[in-house]
C-alpha cells in the first residue's frame, strides 16, 4: 500500500541492501550482485538445457505455432471467430472469456459481499443471522464442488429448448442457457447514444452543482427530478427526431437449437453464480472487519449530527473503513481471477480451457504454452494490484492521510 | 556445468533432460520391475479397472504383453490413468514408458511430440450419438444441434470439419474428461456426443439407459488408434512394435493361450521360429527366445484379446470389421516373423 510517505532517493542504496538482508557499504552490494548475476546464469542454463534438450528428442519447440490454423471451435467468443482462425486467436478468444468472468465476477462479489456485510452488521436480528449463515455456508465448501452444483445441479435441470420457460415468447430459459432478444442498431442509434451520454453528464453536473451549493450555503437542492426529466426526456426527444435507436431480433426454436437473439451459455452463468458467491462470501467478512475497526465514536458523531444510518455508513464510516477493507479485497479480486480456470470442469471456455488445454493438446508444446498462459495470470494480476493501488492511494490522499 | 544444468532441468523442465540423456528405456524398465504404461481414466473395452480394480482392456493388454515379454510376468506394470490431454506430456517427461491410450496417430503428432507411433491396435473412425427419442436418422440431420465433445482429441477438428464441409451449424462444448462429456451429454446440455465409434459404444454403457441412445450409421474420419514410446530409442520402439505384431501373428499361426504349450512342441518351422524352439527372434530384441510364448500365454492373440475385450466375448459387442486379419477381409497384417 502506498500509505506510507516516500524516503528520499539517497537512502536508495541502503533500502536496497536491508530489503534484501544484506551487511552495510559496499562489499555487501557486491555479494548482492554476484547473487543477482549467479540468479540470471541459472535462468540462462535452463532455457538453454531445456531448449537443447527439446532438439534432440526431436520436440518441436519455438512459438511458430502460433501462426498455425486451430481447425476447431469454440462455444462462447467476444470476438468474430472460426476454426480456420490461426492459434493466436484462439488465445485471445480465451482470454477475453477469462476476462469476462473476472470483471462481471468482481463486480458482482463486491456488490453481494457489501450486502452481506451490512447485513451482518444490522440490528435486524433474523437478518443478520442469515447473513451470518450465508458466510459460514459458502466459505466453508469447495469453489470446484459449488461450480459443479451450479452447473449439474440447477442449471442441467431446466427444461430442453422444446419445453422452455418462456417470457412473452421473446425470453427463453433452457440448458442450453437464457436466450433474450437481440438489439440491432438502426439510423436512429447513434443519436440515441449521444443523447443518453449528453443527459448523465447533465445529471452529474447538475449534481455536483448541488453538492457544492449545500457545503458552501448549506442550501438543499433537489435534483432527481431534473435529472430523471433530462434522462428520460433527451433520449425521447432523440428517438422523435431520428427514429427509433434499435430493433430487436427475436429468438425462435429451429431444429435442435434457437436461431436469432442473443444468448448466455449456461457454463458461463454456472461459473459467475459460483464465482461470485464464493468470493461475495470472503469479501463480507473483510468489509465487516474493515467497518468496525472504525472507531465507535464516528458512528455516534454522525448520528449525533442528525444523520441516518445509511448516510452514516455511506459518508463516514465506509471511506474509512476502506483503507482497510482495500489490500485484502484486492487479494480476492486476485483469487477470484485465478478461480476463473476451473472452468475446465464445465466446459467453459477460458484460456486455460481452450489455449492451455486444446491448443496444448493439438500441438504438444506444453513448455511455450504454460509459460505464457502463467505471463498473462501473472500480467492481469499485476494490472489488478496497481489499479487497486491507485484507487488505494486516491482514498489516503483524499482523507489527509 | 554439466551436473549443475542436469539437475536445474531435472527440477524445472519437468524432467525432460534425464529421459533424453538415457534412451536406455529397457533397461531402466527392468531396474524398476516394472512397466509404467500410460491409459485412459475409464473407458470400457480399452483400459478400465474391472470391480475387483484390476486394469482390463485392448490397450491395457498391450502393456500386460509388453510386461510378459519383459518379466515373464503381466502383473509387473504400474497403470498411470491420463487424460487426453496430458497424455503426450506425460510420455514425453518420462512418467511412462508406453502410452497405450486410444490415441489416433496422425503425421504432426508423429512428428512434432518427439514420439512416435508403433502400430495400429484398433481401426477406428469418428461417428455420433444421439437419443433415439430426437428421431435423427442421419448425421447430416444434425445443423443447429449442441455437441459435447472431450477437449485435446482429433475428434474436435473433425468434427469442425464435417460441420463446415456440409454447410451446417453447431456449437460444441467441449469438456476435460469422457466422464464430463457424457454427463454432460445425458443431463441434455448436448444433442449429440461425439467420439470415436468404439468409444460411443463403451460411453454409452455408462449412461442410465443405453438402450435410448443411437450410434449413428455416418464415419466422419479415419482413427487408427495405436501405442506410442518417445522418440531416441529404438530398441524399445522395435519391442513395443513387435509386440503387437506377435499379437496378431500369433492369430495368423493359430497359437491361442490354450493351445500354445502344445505349440511350443511343433515341428512347422514358421511356428518353431514363433515360439524359439528354432532361432533367436526374441533375443534379437533385447528379450528371451520364448517371448511370444510369455505373451501369447498372458494375454492371448490379437483376435482373442479382441473378442475378449471389445467383441462378442464383452458388453460392448463390437463386430471385428476393419480389425479382422487381413486373410479374412480385415486390415490386420504383421509383418512376417523370421
Amino acid at each position: 500500500m502506498a500509505i506510507e510517505p516516500r524516503k528520499p532517493p539517497s537512502q536508495l542504496l541502503t533500502r536496497l541492501q536491508r530489503a534484501l538482508g544484506g551487511r552495510a557499504g559496499w562489499s555487501g552490494f557486491v555479494l548482492q550482485l554476484l547473487f543477482v548475476a549467479a540468479l540470471a546464469w541459472i535462468s540462462y542454463e535452463i532455457v538453454a538445457n531445456a531448449r537443447a534438450n527439446l532438439q534432440a528428442q526431436r520436440i518441436t519447440a519455438g512459438f511458430g505455432f502460433l501462426a498455425n490454423n486451430a481447425g476447431f471451435d469454440v462455444s462462447q467468443s467476444l470476438i468474430p471467430y472460426s476454426g480456420s482462425d490461426p492459434y493466436t486467436r484462439v488465445f485471445v478468444v480465451g482470454l477475453l472469456n477469462t476476462l469476462l468472468v473476472s470483471v462481471i465476477g468482481i463486480f458482482f462479489a463486491t456488490l453481494i459481499g457489501f450486502l452481506i456485510a451490512l447485513g451482518r452488521l444490522s440490528p435486524n436480528w433474523l437478518l443478520a443471522r442469515i447473513s451470518g449463515g450465508y458466510v459460514e455456508l459458502i466459505r466453508n465448501l469447495p469453489l470446484l464442488f459449488q461450480i459443479l452444483f451450479w452447473y449439474l445441479a440447477v442449471l442441467a435441470a431446466l427444461p430442453n429448448p422444446r419445453q422452455s420457460i418462456s417470457v412473452f415468447d421473446s425470453f427463453f430459459l433452457s440448458n442450453r442457457g437464457l436466450v433474450i432478444p437481440k438489439p440491432i442498431g438502426q439510423a436512429g442509434f447513434e443519436p440515441f447514444v449521444v443523447a443518453v451520454l449528453v443527459a448523465i453528464v447533465a445529471a452529474i453536473a447538475l449534481w455536483r452543482y448541488a453538492r457544492r451549493q449545500l457545503f458552501q450555503s448549506g442550501t438543499v437542492i433537489k435534483v432527481w427530478p431534473y435529472a430523471l426529466g433530462m434522462l428520460i426526456g433527451l433520449p425521447l426527444l432523440s428517438v422523435l427526431i431520428f427514429g427509433v435507436p434499435v430493433t430487436f431480433e427475436v429468438p425462435v426454436l429451429r431444429g435442435f437449437n434457437f436461431a436469432g437473439g442473443s444468448r448466455l451459455i449456461p457454463e458461463f452463468v454456472a461459473l459467475t453464480l459460483a464465482l461470485s458467491t464464493y468470493t461475495a462470501a470472503f469479501i463480507a467478512e473483510i468489509v465487516r472487519a474493515g467497518i468496525l475497526s472504525v472507531h465507535k465514536g464516528q458512528m455516534e458523531a454522525g448520528s449525533s449530527l442528525g444523520l441516518q444510518r445509511g448516510s452514516v455508513l455511506r459518508l463516514i464510516v465506509i471511506p474509512q473503513a476502506m483503507r482497510v477493507i482495500l489490500p485484502p479485497l484486492t487479494n480476492q479480486y486476485l483469487n477470484l481471477t485465478k478461480n476463473s480456470s476451473l472452468a475446465v470442469a464445465i466446459g467453459y471456455p477460458d484460456l486455460v480451457s481452450v489455449f492451455a488445454g486444446t491448443t496444448l493438446s493439438q500441438t504438444g508444446q506444453a513448455i511455450e504454452i504454460i509459460g505464457i498462459t502463467m505471463g498473462v495470470y501473472l500480467l492481469i494480476s499485476l494490472v489488478t494490484s496497481a489499479i487497486m493501488s491507485f484507487y488505494g492511494w486516491r482514498i489516503s490522499r483524499s482523507m489527509g492521510g | 556445468m554439466k551436473r549443475v544444468s542436469l539437475v536445474v532441468t531435472l527440477a524445472l523442465a519437468a524432467g525432460l533432460s534425464a529421459q533424453a540423456a538415457s534412451a536406455q528405456t529397457l533397461k531402466t524398465v527392468k531396474d524398476r520391475g516394472m512397466l509404467s504404461c500410460g491409459v485412459s481414466q475409464g473407458l470400457p473395452g480399452f483400459s478400465t479397472p474391472d470391480d475387483k480394480g484390476n486394469w482390463t482392456g485392448l490397450d491395457v493388454d498391450i502393456c500386460r504383453a509388453i510386461a510378459a515379454a519383459v518379466f515373464n510376468d503381466a502383473t509387473k506394470i504400474k497403470f498411470v490413468p491420463l487424460s487426453a490431454k496430458d497424455r503426450f506430456t506425460a510420455l514425453q517427461s518420462g512418467e511412462i514408458d508406453v502410452l497405450s491410450r486410444n490415441t489416433t496417430w496422425t503425421l504432426s503428432r508423429d512428428t512434432s511430440l518427439g514420439a512416435n507411433f508403433t502400430g495400429v491396435t484398433y481401426y477406428d473412425g469418428q461417428g455420433f450419438l444421439v437419443k433415439k427419442s430426437l428421431k435423427v436418422n442421419s448425421a447430416l440431420e444434425l445443423n443447429s444441434a449442441s455437441v459435447c465433445v472431450q477437449t485435446g482429441t482429433t475428434t474436435e477438428q473433425n468434427l469442425a470439419d464435417y460441420f463446415k464441409g456440409n454447410n451446417m451449424k453447431y456449437e460444441v462444448i467441449a469438456f476435460a474428461t469422457a466422464d464430463e462429456t457424457i454427463k454432460a451429454y445425458e443431463s441434455g446440455r448436448c444433442d449429440v456426443f461425439t467420439s470415436d465409434v468404439s468409444q460411443l459404444y463403451a460411453e454409452r454403457l455408462k449412461v442410465a439407459n443405453p438402450a435410448e441412445h443411437v450410434v449413428l450409421p455416418e464415419v466422419i474420419s479415419k482413427e487408427p488408434l495405436g501405442p506410442m514410446v518417445r522418440h531416441g530409442d529404438d530398441q524399445w520402439f522395435d519391442i513395443v512394435k513387435w509386440t503387437l505384431y506377435a499379437m496378431v501373428g500369433a492369430e495368423e499361426l493359430g497359437l491361442t493361450q490354450k493351445n500354445v504349450d502344445e505349440m511350443v512342441k511343433s515341428d512347422k518351422p514358421e511356428v518353431k521360429r514363433a515360439v524359439g524352439t528354432d532361432g533367436n527372434l526374441g533375443e534379437q530384441l533385447g528379450l528371451t527366445k520364448d517371448w511370444m510364448v510369455r505373451i501369447v500365454k498372458a494375454v492371448g492373440n490379437y483376435g482373442e484379446s479382441f473378442e475378449r475385450n471389445v467383441g462378442s466375448g464383452s458388453k460392448l459387442g463390437i463386430a471385428r470389421g476393419l480389425n479382422q486379419l487381413w486373410s479374412k477381409g480385415g486390415i490386420q497384417y504383421a509383418p512376417p516373423i523370421r
